[in-house]
């Protein structure tokens, strides 16, 4: 490809851009396509949900069952009873079809990151914390730091601090894969072949629920993590996850 | 921006071309061994395949799970209204004596069957799940025939692919491929939780297919096709699910 843009003041020199990106290319290609499949898990997942905002515990649950408890929303069925006076447009066709799509895609794009990560050192060497900041004091001063809003400059702009390892580990060993689990319990061919996935939960049902659970430390999660980042500085630290560019000291006004 | 190098320019050249062929191969290889479903265009085809393919690969011959007795639902939902038409209501009133199922297609003798025709051939009973796309469930005990032994009566032909079956409800038909019509556990079913099926379930006859959502279990049947080829039947989507947006195969 042949270089035609006009050098501008927003062109820096080479020199400047460090030579090691802050990160590699595998993981801000996996981090986009996540973050694409993220929300539109999210959109179709809650489309989903609102045509039986009801939750049960076991294998079996439905309106004529004593539910574990129920979202005080309007449903997008008429056989649910809200207590609402209206029923929301059904939107479950779309929704399924791009949840299950995306649900492939974020199981390769998982897969390509776990393979990679294991192959570079990804996860023990910025993801892992060391066993020193797995302690009160490193992780109250990481609290504090974040209480009393002090950038930790350039240091955080390198590397991970010891909650946002435990925050990441804990979204990529934990959850993901829990939405996965719970997922392809609630899939009767799936538990055809491998019942366990169903059974060792307790139920489909159970199964739904954690899933929504789930969902939920996800949505949180993502809540933090764009608040965080935009303490840190948005468009940066975005730059940072697209091209692997970490702006350099002169450059922070 | 980095200039591309010729050699890399190549490599991803290559590559691409290596990659594309290599997609067409694998759907060619895919579409002659069965598995692309009938909905596989559009913009959710690539899932719909994914989940077709692979599940048909794994699940070909497994049970879907069975429950105990202590496990049954003791307030099975029944979705959506019974008919009220006259004719089912007439039928309804003489005990269904007058229900008929034709059987045609690709069969070496086409027919049609009783209830009582079925409750004369040896019967199956199962305790499943029921699990709706919405995302509520029971579980309750079927009995009936399996599919596979009506279908043996009437003689399949060898090059049927898929049965399409119809309901009353001139809106709700659906279609399986034969791995699933000739599964043990799809069953022509006629009585749940030790009475009749009941009109609100699906009476006097319902297809239950306990690999697959409630929606292909489809009630009211009145007419089983077999055939080879589904882009006769409606839109050609393979059932009446895809016209409304929802999956062909409902495996999950």
């Amino acid at each position: 490809m042949l270089e035609a843009a006009p050098v501008s003041t927003f062109v820096r020199p080479a020199v400047e851009v460090a030579e090691r990106p802050r990160h590699a290319a595998v993981v801000r290609i996996t981090h986009w396509v996540t973050a694409l499949c993220f929300g539109a898990l999210l959109i179709s997942g809650v489309e989903i949900l609102i045509s039986h905002p009801r939750f049960y515990w076991g294998e079996a649950g439905n309106v004529l069952t004593t539910p574990l408890f129920v979202l005080p929303i309007p449903a997008s069925r008429s056989s649910v009873p809200t207590g609402y006076g209206f029923v929301l447009p059904d939107q479950n066709g779309w929704s399924r079809a791009l949840h299950f799509q995306s649900a492939w895609i974020v199981v390769f794009t998982g897969l390509v990151y776990t393979i990679a990560s294991l192959l570079s050192g990804h996860f023990r060497k910025n993801l892992m914390p060391s066993r020193a900041d797995l302690a009160w004091r490193p992780i109250a001063a990481v609290i504090i730091n974040h209480w009393q809003r002090r950038q930790s400059a350039m240091a955080d702009a390198r590397s991970y601090n010891v909650l946002q390892r435990v925050a990441y580990l804990l979204v990529i060993v934990v959850l993901f894969p829990l939405e996965i689990w719970t997922g392809l319990a609630m899939s009767p061919a799936i538990v055809s072949a491998f019942p366990f996935v169903v059974t060792l939960l307790g139920g489909q049902q159970t199964a739904r629920t954690i899933h929504f659970f789930a969902a939920v430390a996800l949505l949180l999660f993502f809540g933090v993590h764009v608040e965080m980042v935009r303490r840190a500085g948005f468009f940066d630290r975005v730059r940072a996850m697209t091209t692997g560019e970490t702006p350099t000291p002169s450059e922070r006004t | 921006m980095k200039t591309m190098s010729r050699r890399k320019l190549i490599t991803t050249g290559l590559a691409a071309t290596a990659g594309a062929s290599a997609l067409a191969a694998a759907a060619k290889l895919a579409a002659r061994y069965g598995l692309v479903p009938p909905d596989h265009g559009g913009l959710y085809g690539v899932g719909e395949t994914l989940t077709y393919a692979s599940q048909r690969l794994i699940t070909r011959h497994t049970m879907a799970r069975e429950f105990g007795r202590g496990q049954i639902s003791k307030m099975p939902f029944a979705n959506g209204k019974r008919p009220r038409d006259e004719r089912y209501l007439q039928l309804e009133a003489a005990g269904f004596t007058g229900w008929q199922l034709a059987v045609d297609g690709l069969v070496a003798n086409p027919g049609s069957f009783s209830i009582a025709d079925l409750r004369r051939y040896p019967p199956r009973t199962q305790i499943t799940h029921l699990a709706c796309e919405e995302g509520w469930s029971y579980i309750a005990e079927w009995t009936g025939v399996p599919l596979a032994h009506v279908l043996n009566v009437v003689g399949v032909l060898p090059n049927a692919r898929y049965v399409v079956y119809f309901s009353v409800q001139k809106n709700w038909w659906e279609s399986v491929d034969m791995a699933d019509a000739l599964h043990p556990q799809t069953l022509l079913t006629y009585s749940m939780n030790d009475g009749d099926l009941p009109p609100a379930f699906g009476g006097p006859i319902r297809l239950r297919v306990p690999r697959q959502l409630g929606y292909k279990s489809v009630k009211y049947l009145t007419r089983l096709t077999v055939t080879d080829n589904l882009s006769n039947f409606g839109k050609g989507l393979g059932s009446a699910s895809p016209e409304e947006g929802y999956s062909w195969y409902a495996g999950i």
